[in-house]
């Protein structure tokens, strides 16, 4: 415990001393939306709800995706050696997945916000939207760090995890898409219990996985 | 000789499904009518699909355990020869929805999941394509196999319950179960699957030898030049 309380405050300060990484997805995040509402705001109306629900979760799936990637990707061999003599791979992946999970998070929120503040919000049911955006989140965060640490492995590193990581994390994204066409309607809480239930146990699957098996990559 | 039985067993198994399954009776209803004899070629597929590639994530699951080369070679062949099944077995559904549906592609929940199914095994070869040393492309690839099974396992045994869908025997159409004659139809079905299963394995057995008599080869190269 005391380790991971480490490794998490070591990725935090990594992060605030590379100011331009952080800044730079933010960039890329807003000026995504700007795109969005530039290209569709120019014909009145063109968002249905229903497109704003597909924009909305391929953007925050390609910026999940570049952000984990740099997770071990960026990562310097020497530095991978030096963890390695000092802690277990299980407090380096716990540590790793509930860091990627926070900055997800953070991501879809300011997406959330900035989807709002320059095209519209058609979600009725805020909250369970808000738990959706979280299990999501958690559920991209447990896939994609694992998976990362493959990609790391490979050449040519950021095609090969766009490609791994694409139909895996596409299960969570069509129950995730289905929640949102819920709340988007307005439909009760109490519709989506199944739906938000199964996305619990797809995350709490993905991340026993991701557990259990990133000793055997960082063995290598 | 003696462990040849299962390979005469499963070659004869599957004329006799493709006999039975052309020839025999079977119930007739509306808009389906003949093609119902899809069922006998089509879903074996996916019933040898998912065998195969049970095996192979078993393999990689050992392979981790042990580290030994011959469960890497086992793993990749289970896993060519469950691709190749997943293949036909999208290809005889699009032959059979063209003549039921109207078109090849539908967009039904089954559909979509068993060809994001096989994106996950094209990404595994694409994987194992990209690493160059030996012994680590077996470790990464043996985790992205099992990491994939466990993640697909809600994607084509899961989600699809949940949506209503246009696939007999889901979403209120008529499935396998509710037919007068399904006794009957059984009598061919099951020896199909398992037919094609064994017919699976045997290839993959098959594909398990030539890796190995190739690296072999390789060796003995090497001798030869050295």
């Amino acid at each position: 415990m005391e380790k991971i309380k480490e490794l998490l405050k070591k990725e935090f300060t990594l992060e605030l001393r590379r100011k331009s990484v952080f800044s730079g997805l933010a960039l890329y995040l807003f000026s995504t939306v700007f795109i969005y509402y530039l290209t569709f705001n120019l014909r009145q109306n063109l968002i249905s709800p229903l497109v704003w629900s597909a924009l909305f979760w391929v953007t925050i799936l390609f910026s999940s995706i570049n952000t984990i990637a740099k997770s071990f990707i960026g990562e310097k061999r020497g530095q991978e050696l030096y963890f390695y003599s000092l802690v277990s791979p299980e407090s380096i992946v716990l540590s790793k997945l509930i860091y990627n999970f926070l900055l997800c998070l953070v991501l879809a929120m300011t997406g959330l916000g900035l989807f709002v503040l320059f095209l519209f919000n058609p979600v009725e049911i805020l909250w369970t939207f808000i738990l959706t955006i979280v299990l999501t989140s958690w559920g991209f965060a447990a896939s994609l760090t694992l998976l990362s640490g493959i990609a790391s492995k490979a050449n040519n590193s950021h095609i090969v995890m766009t490609v791994l990581s694409f139909p895996i994390v596409i299960s969570i994204l069509l129950l995730s898409i289905k929640i949102t066409k819920n709340c988007i309607d307005g439909l009760e809480a109490s519709t989506n219990y199944d739906e938000l239930l199964t996305l619990l146990a797809i995350n709490c699957l993905v991340t026993a996985a991701s557990y259990l098996l990133f000793p055997y990559i960082w063995r290598t | 000789m003696k462990k040849q039985w299962w390979k005469i067993s499963a070659a004869l198994l599957l004329i006799y499904s493709v006999m039975g399954g052309l020839l025999l009776d079977v119930p007739r209803l509306n808009i389906v009518n003949e093609t119902i004899r899809a069922l006998y070629f089509h879903v074996p597929m996916w019933f040898g699909m998912v065998a195969m590639f049970l095996v192979s994530t078993y393999h990689a699951i050992q392979y981790l355990r042990t580290s030994q080369p011959i469960h890497d070679t086992h793993s990749i062949s289970f896993a060519t020869v469950g691709l190749i099944l997943g293949l036909l077995g999208i290809v005889t559904g699009m032959i059979w929805a063209n003549y039921t549906w109207g078109s090849p592609w539908h967009g039904d929940p089954k559909q979509n999941g068993a060809a994001i199914a096989l994106l996950v095994y094209f990404a595994y070869f694409i994987l194992r394509g990209s690493v160059a040393n030996q012994e680590q492309r077996a470790r990464l690839s043996a985790v992205y196999n099992v990491f994939a099974f466990a993640a697909m396992i809600p994607l084509i045994f899961i989600i699809p319950r949940m949506t209503s869908s246009m696939h007999p025997g889901s979403g209120g159409n008529p499935g396998f179960n509710m037919y007068d004659l399904d006794s009957k139809m059984r009598m061919v079905f099951y020896p199909a699957v398992i037919g094609w299963i064994a017919m699976g394995t045997w290839i993959a057995s098959l594909l398990v030898r030539t890796h190995l008599l190739t690296e072999k080869l390789e060796d003995l190269e090497d001798e030869q030049n050295s």
